[in-house]
């Protein structure tokens, strides 16, 4: 391997880790503040149970998303220093704004929620969440508003010294053409992503024990975010898709397996396989012009394939084509799940349909694959730039040694694999237990009159 | 016209300042676990800092993400010359930072997750220290680009100024647990202030004497007439804020010597902006020659001068919730 392909091996496996955190802790940071607040309005001691077992969750991914994100920041620099370099000017200022604005808003405010409880008072615990809460959505906000400058850029100019330099406008910088989609869609995908985890693991104490409250409430909660959250998520990835069809054909030529050009209308490839140096799919499985249809909403409308665009500037198709079918499948099967549940509340057999239950303990992880395929979809998508048309990877990279770049990388997958390992093995755990009457705190040990009373508290000693 | 460039090396000086006043506390109780006693001990050392640990060690983006944000050309030739320390100190970081959950998470394994801690916080340490050693002995440039080999930070200097670092961060970390706790462990705490408080001031004096040895620019910075007058204050005030130290030592005060510690530190970091200053890459690149364009930098600095007092404001408000001693029950 090359040292550039090292270079992005180790982003890949890096950035991909990473991600899987923040799209869990997006939503459940919400979904601890709506608990919260459910609590403080209703009294009901089945919320407070439930923020305290998801708590104990959000902590330990929350700490496994910090020192993931730390390395991104550097990363950087010590793989990507002409590309820091080059485009520093111009998403430096975005990430600065994401440290100020988000993450010393959550880290802030985190030692309060996780142990302030018994110190500050309710309406202030309260606050503490909600501010995680706002910072972890916040932080979505800037890094893709960076991202979807690379993908997308505007706003921008070249310097004599090769720099990319701001132009007169920073809103042409942030609210870039994908800007708005890519929010929509990720943020969306990330309240998607806690709502399975949570439906999967009320569904997993359900099938054991159909009367405990706390497992009927975040089922019951989770499985409307399903229903109704899926289907605008279908739409806002159309949206994005078509979006991309705009700015960056290339991608969407990849993603749909579309080596030729149609002019009478272009077929949808259900499944194929792509052959890039023959440049065909071959074994496709085809609708006749159907993909024009989606795309154009005319099925006799002309697609450009990849026999316009050199080699060169190619994205690695396979991976592109792939990924995206395992997204959309997977959110079809959601939004499936999801108008299941309602038919099955409807029926009032919500807490009771064993199929339903078995059916979202299998889908519980599929919010994390969707995501990760998403992303390899869009960041795969734009090769081989690393700013859209402008900057290519390959003249991104630090000037280093292979060796160095292969033992970074090698410490990372071992670190990794055994920090985070042990992570998910520890979350797992957590989720296996039933959530109780009488949730305890965070290092385990049971909290004294809380749970279902008339005053119930969040933590011990606070019940009036 | 005020000088931006000069306002945004005030403002990164500024967040390796609060990072070091912070973080540094917090990486010292780490590297002095090992030696607390497992039960109550170490229990209480993390419950000191386990609610604010995660805030403190996001100065340390700051400074990177405004490394890259306002001088993206040091960013850029920085972090590949250090790019076996930077690689390391992530790696370390993510230990000592998932350890803080996990060891409450896993009783079984916690002598495991303890010692990924030490480890965690010993090799940060060092790794940053050594940052700040190789970049005083200078890197190769050529261009844009750093230009030199990838093991050219290691030197007996860079080993220095990482051990130093090391010390220092274990006193800032001993008069914490001095404020902090009481009791045996407040004792103990005592005795490596002591200790630390001597082996500080001694790397403190080698890492100088060396730093005069390694170019003529630092040397004539320093010694040359009549500036000398005025650089000499400063190892003059180091003796003093010593004395007053080892004075709150022996006087059993609590917060003091945290203060007299986190003083050394300061004038510590008014040495090196003494010996750097005006360059970010010493002797290589200047400020005004990294510095990102002006549109970059007015931008920046309304969200910094609109931010930095709101972020000040709610750290306080949650150091304050955590006022007072602790125990190991503590927070948990």
């Amino acid at each position: 391997m090359s040292v550039l392909d090292l270079a992005r091996a180790q982003f890949a496996f890096t950035v991909s880790f990473h991600f899987l955190l923040p799209a869990f802790t997006i939503g459940l940071a919400s979904y601890l503040a709506v608990l919260e607040a459910l609590w403080l309005r209703t009294g009901r001691g089945v919320y407070a149970n439930l923020y305290r077992y998801w708590v104990k969750i959000f902590a330990v991914v929350f700490a496994m998303g910090v020192v993931s994100g730390l390395v991104m920041s550097y990363q950087f620099g010590t793989n990507w220093s002409v590309f820091s370099d080059k485009v520093g000017p111009v998403i430096g200022p975005l990430m600065a704004y994401e440290v100020l604005t988000a993450f010393f808003l959550e880290a802030g405010f985190l030692g309060v929620m996780l142990f302030g409880i018994g110190k500050v008072g309710r309406g202030l615990h309260f606050l503490a969440t909600c501010a995680v809460a706002v910072g972890t959505t916040l932080s979505a906000f800037w890094i893709l508003a960076a991202n979807s400058w690379m993908q997308t850029p505007t706003g921008y100019e070249i310097a004599a010294n090769g720099q990319f330099t701001p132009g007169p406008s920073w809103l042409a910088i942030i609210f870039t053409a994908s800007f708005p989609y890519r929010l929509a869609h990720t943020v969306i995908a990330a309240f998607l992503t806690t709502a399975f985890a949570v439906g999967g693991v009320g569904a997993w104490h359900l099938l054991r024990d159909r009367d405990n409250p706390g497992a009927r409430t975040m089922f019951s909660m989770a499985m409307w975010m399903a229903a109704l959250v899926a289907p605008v998520q279908i739409v806002a990835g159309d949206l994005h898709g078509l979006n991309t069809l705009e700015h960056q054909p290339v991608k969407v030529m990849a993603m749909e397996g579309h080596f030729q050009s149609h002019p009478h209308g272009a077929p949808l490839a259900l499944f194929g396989w792509p052959d890039q140096q023959a440049q065909q799919l071959r074994y496709a499985v085809e609708i006749p012009k159907a993909s024009s249809l989606i795309l154009r909403h005319d099925p006799d409308a002309p697609l450009a394939g990849l026999d316009t665009v050199p080699l060169a500037d190619q994205p690695p198709v396979g991976i592109v084509f792939w990924a995206f079918r395992v997204m959309v499948g997977l959110g079809f099967a959601m939004a499936g799940l999801g108008l299941w549940s309602l038919v099955a509340r409807m029926r009032g057999r919500l807490h009771d349909s064993a199929s339903l239950h078995r059916t979202a303990v299998a889908m519980g992880p599929a919010g994390f694959v969707a995501v990760l395929a998403g992303w390899a979809v869009t960041e795969t998508g734009r090769q081989p730039f690393t700013v859209y048309g402008l900057l290519r990877t390959a003249d991104s990279a630090s000037p280093l040694a292979a060796p160095a770049v292969g033992v970074s990388l090698a410490a990372f997958v071992v670190v990794y694999l055994a920090v985070f390992g042990a992570g998910i093995w520890y979350v797992l755990q957590l989720m296996a237990k039933p959530p109780e009457a009488h949730e305890g705190g965070l290092d385990g040990t049971p909290i004294r009159s809380a749970g279902i009373t008339p005053a119930p508290a969040l933590a011990g000693g606070d019940a009036a | 016209m005020m000088d931006l460039t000069v306002i945004w090396a005030g403002i990164i000086g500024f967040a390796v300042v609060a990072y070091v006043v912070m973080d540094g506390f917090d990486l010292g109780i780490g590297i002095l676990f090992g030696q607390l006693e497992v039960g109550s001990e170490r229990d209480t050392a993390m419950n000191s800092i386990a609610p604010v640990w995660d805030g403190n060690e996001t100065w340390l983006i700051m400074g990177g993400g405004g490394l890259l944000a306002a001088f993206p050309l040091a960013y850029a030739i920085i972090l590949p010359a250090l790019y076996a320390p930077m690689i390391a100190m992530l790696l370390a970081l993510v230990l000592r930072g998932v350890a803080f959950e996990f060891r409450w998470r896993d009783p079984r394994h916690r002598a495991g997750w303890d010692c990924a801690f030490t480890a965690g916080s010993v090799v940060a340490a060092l790794a940053q220290g050594i940052t700040l050693g190789a970049l005083l002995q200078g890197i190769a440039v050529s261009g844009r680009a750093y230009a030199g080999g990838w093991w050219d930070w290691l030197t007996p200097f860079s080993l220095l100024t990482g051990v130093g670092l090391v010390v220092g961060y274990a006193l800032l970390g001993a008069c914490w647990l001095i404020w902090k706790t009481h009791g045996e462990l407040q004792d103990r705490a005592f005795a490596f202030a002591r200790l630390g408080g001597f082996a500080l001031l001694a790397v403190i004096a080698a890492v100088s004497l060396a730093t005069l040895g390694l170019e003529g620019h630092y040397y004539r910075r320093w010694l040359a007439f009549p500036g000398v007058l005025a650089t000499a204050q400063v190892p003059l005030a180091t003796l003093v804020v010593t004395v007053l130290f080892y004075r709150a030592l022996r006087l059993r005060r609590e917060v003091q010597p945290f203060a007299w510690a986190l003083a050394l530190f300061g004038l510590s970091i008014v040495g090196l902006g003494i010996s750097i200053w005006p360059d970010v890459i010493p002797g290589r690149v200047t400020i005004w020659e990294a510095a990102a364009p002006y549109r970059s930098q007015v931008f920046m600095l309304v969200g910094a001068v609109v931010m930095v007092p709101v972020i000040l404001a709610y750290t306080a408000w949650a150091y304050w919730v955590f006022r007072g001693k602790v125990d190991s029950q503590g927070y948990h």
